[in-house]
């Protein structure tokens, strides 16, 4: 489902006395469906660029990524696009979402985007949220006024309501009591049941090992410290 | 599939000035692209020239017109573009005293589009104005008040309703949110991007504000001095921006 | 000091003026606007409208369409809110008198050209009639959409929406089409046209109307006519249909209850009493019947 190969990324900051910060080489590592795999390394070393890479949130500079049919360094936006509605969910570590807008929307919405009907969608989301603990009393209430904790479940039934092939999971287990993390852990072992590629970031090694196939050292892909160059014309 | 509406190579000058330069883009159905870029970018430019309320020196327009297909504007008509800019495009103004008639009741404003195409039983027009304004979260019993006694937010709304009440396809938007309170601005933007999800309208919206397009847009424009100089995925250019020029707009953002 | 007489000369016919007052090529401009105007029925022709001896206000436009249509054997009717007996219907009167030598009459049957303000005759017109009216604005759609540039373009590419936001809006605020004078129609299906301001109660007599009308806007520089026998039709809604509008009282002089009433107050405890707007329906009727008029209710 996830193939990566020779992707590199490094952030210029024009600004900064246009200086190059690369942030990896040469990743390259292939993912299939029903298998989970987790990213590993020490904090800063990249892991979530590379989930954000492969959601098309950062852009491509070198390398390939192919996600089902689609190379994503072809693709164009609305191709790109279409992948996040059909394709591939993502939860990301941080819920960002419109103020105003009720739980059971905001966890609704993807499953629309995916081309659910309402009422099923709905139902699913529901049963979610019932599954996650979140009170029938705050569903009709915008996740944003929510303690950190059921932010990442709302975030969380938000990515697994619509069943995609692929999930990037970026630490779904953070900031969760061990009831919930339970949970959470059954939800992403039913995706694999159901044929989902998994590529995630758990940084508490029992759930990685509840759940995950393979480890991935990202640390492995860093490049040298010296590598990092100025632009003389800044 | 062809796109709703396909923009390119807009070019305007004003004498040696210039306003825009090269501007291309499609748009498809249920699409939001921003523009964005600081005042004198060419962004407000762009958005007159491609709504038909300013002339461009090089370029083409075609929209996928419902009866026709896919066809350049310059071939049609001024009756035809007039009536395609009342029926299937629609513009929000800014300011909203641009985009309404101030002496003409709520009721009014909404139902005269209807009206320009041909609606001729009041009862009718009425009715549709009345749900237009529910629609919109305007109280229906202010359907014969006059624009004046609303608040700012509620005249936008307004605007939107009176534009959208013919069932337009495409939608320009110029600051729609510029002038508002912040807490009416968040409303506005919810109710916008539910019309969008529920009519399937494709949105052009300019504006300076990186926080209405990260809410609304799913592509982005980035113009400065008349030039595009990034597009891409809304997410992904105020993620990760590329040119300078993008990289300071992003990180001149106040956080909260 | 000066006798009756002498003033009287004073007022007749004057060989020093051109026929009519206006220079020829002044009228020829005018006429050439007429046809223009003929042709397209409903459209407004500019001309360049004259200063005339008399304010703006007072019918120069008419005055200017009226001298460019005399010939010297014309009979002219003037009347002003269906009077012929008012400041401006005898002032005008005795101007076209005076400076074309035609001869005029206050019979509405007797004359070949009428100039109207604010009425049209009760009696039939017929095809060997002009009616000319004053009109002060020209615009229907001005006081919705104020640029000339923009209403020019909504009557080329026939975008009238906008009148019938203006009847909407009656609808709203009164519950009915309270517009009840200057009363927009359509004329021969294409121009929306303001019909001066005559009360609604005369736009059907515009409709498949022998006579030829012209219309002549002084200050504004207008000229816009209806052919004989020209559709006109008043806007309406489908579910508010246009509908004349009446007094419903009878002639307090004439007993007429079809005609076109005036309200007059009488006293100072609001005493009132209707009489016919045309004072020459009104008397024609009363020599026919030797009606005896009615006691004035106080």
């Amino acid at each position: 489902m996830f193939e990566i190969r020779d992707l590199s990324k490094s952030f210029r900051l024009h600004h900064q006395g246009g200086i190059e910060i690369p942030v990896m080489n040469n990743v390259g590592f292939s993912v299939s469906r029903g298998e989970c795999v987790a990213l590993t390394g020490p904090s800063g070393v990249g892991k979530s660029t590379v989930l954000r890479l492969l959601y098309g949130n950062y852009l491509l500079q070198a390398g390939q990524i192919t996600i089902g049919d689609l190379d994503l360094g072809k693709a164009n936006s609305r191709d790109i696009l279409a992948m996040r509605h059909h394709q591939l969910g993502y939860v990301s570590q941080f819920l960002r979402v419109l103020p105003r807008i009720s739980t059971l929307q905001v966890v609704t919405e993807p499953m629309r985007n995916a081309g659910m009907p309402n009422a099923p969608a709905e139902r699913r989301a529901k049963d979610l949220l019932e599954q996650l603990r979140i009170p029938p009393a705050l569903w009709g209430i915008s996740p944003l006024t929510f303690s950190g904790g059921e932010q990442q479940r709302v975030n969380i039934a938000r990515g697994m309501g619509p069943q995609y092939p692929a999930l990037l999971l970026d630490e779904p287990t953070a900031s969760l009591d061990q009831q919930n993390r339970a949970t959470v852990l059954e939800l992403i072992r039913e995706a694999k049941t159901n044929g989902a590629a998994i590529i995630g970031i758990f940084h508490d090694a029992a759930a990685r090992e509840a759940v995950c196939d393979r480890e991935i050292d990202v640390g492995a892909f860093r490049p040298s410290v010296s590598a990092c160059t100025v632009n003389e014309h800044q | 599939m062809t796109p709703l509406f396909s923009v390119n190579n807009i070019t305007k000058y004003y004498g040696s000035q210039i306003g825009c330069a090269g501007a291309s883009f499609d748009i498809y159905p249920g699409e939001v692209l921003g523009i964005v870029g600081e005042s004198g970018s060419g962004k407000s430019t762009l958005l007159n020239c491609i709504s038909d309320q300013l002339s461009f020196d090089e370029g083409h327009i075609f929209f996928d017109m419902q009866d026709r297909g896919f066809c350049n504007l310059a071939n049609l008509t001024e009756p035809e573009r007039r009536m395609l800019s009342r029926t299937d495009m629609a513009f929000v103004h800014q300011n909203p005293r641009d985009g309404l008639r101030m002496t003409v009741s709520a009721g009014g404003n909404i139902g005269e589009r209807l009206m320009n195409t041909g609606a001729r039983h009041y009862g009718n027009i009425r009715t549709a104005a009345a749900e237009w304004m529910e629609r919109v979260e305007l109280a229906a019993g202010r359907i014969d008040d006059r624009p004046s006694t609303f608040s700012g937010g509620m005249q936008q709304r307004l605007q939107i309703a009176r534009n959208l009440v013919t069932a337009p396809r495409l939608i320009f938007m110029d600051e729609p949110t510029g002038g508002l309170d912040v807490s009416v601005q968040a409303k506005l933007l919810d109710l916008l991007r539910g019309l969008v999800q529920q009519l399937g309208l494709a949105v052009v919206v300019v504006t300076h504000d990186l926080a209405v397009v990260r809410m609304l847009a799913d592509r982005m424009m980035v113009m400065q001095k008349g030039h595009v100089v990034e597009t891409g995925l809304a997410d992904q250019v105020l993620d990760d921006p590329q040119h300078p020029y993008t990289q300071l707009l992003v990180s001149s953002v106040l956080q909260v | 000091m000066t006798t009756h007489s002498e003033i009287h000369d004073d007022l007749s016919f004057e060989d020093s003026y051109n026929f009519a007052y206006l220079d020829e090529q002044t009228k020829r401009m005018i006429r050439r606007a007429l046809l223009k105007a003929v042709a397209i029925p409903g459209y407004q022709v500019p001309f360049a409208s004259r200063e005339m001896p008399m304010p703006y206000g007072w019918g120069t436009g008419g005055v200017q369409v009226t001298a460019a249509c005399l010939v010297p054997d014309d009979c002219v009717k003037v009347i002003d809110q269906g009077a012929d007996d008012t400041t401006n219907a005898v002032s005008i009167r005795s101007f076209f008198e005076r400076t074309a030598g035609v001869a005029t009459t206050e019979k509405t049957t007797d004359a070949s050209l009428i100039q109207t303000r604010h009425r049209i005759p009760e009696t039939p017109l017929t095809e060997d009639q002009i009616l000319v009216y004053q009109v002060p604005i020209p615009e229907p759609l001005r006081f919705l959409e104020p640029r000339e540039t923009e209403t020019r373009k909504m009557h080329a590419l026939t975008e009238y929406g906008l009148m019938h936001v203006k009847l909407y809006e009656d609808i709203s605020q009164h519950g009915h089409i309270a517009t009840s004078y200057a009363y927009p129609v359509k004329v021969d299906d294409r121009y929306i046209m303001d019909p001066s301001p005559i009360p609604k109660f005369d736009n059907p007599k515009m409709d498949d109307c022998p006579a030829l009308q012209l219309f002549g806007a002084g200050r504004e520089q207008r000229i816009y006519a209806i052919p004989p026998y020209s559709k006109v039709k008043s806007l309406d809604f489908d579910d508010y249909p246009f509908s004349q509008l009446r007094a419903p009282e009878t002639c307090a002089i004439c007993g007429a209850d079809d005609s076109y009433l005036d309200e007059m107050i009488i006293d100072d405890d609001g005493g009132r009493m209707f009489v016919c707007s045309d004072t020459d329906f009104c008397a024609s009727r009363q020599n026919e019947q030797g009606f005896e008029p009615a006691e004035v209710a106080s």
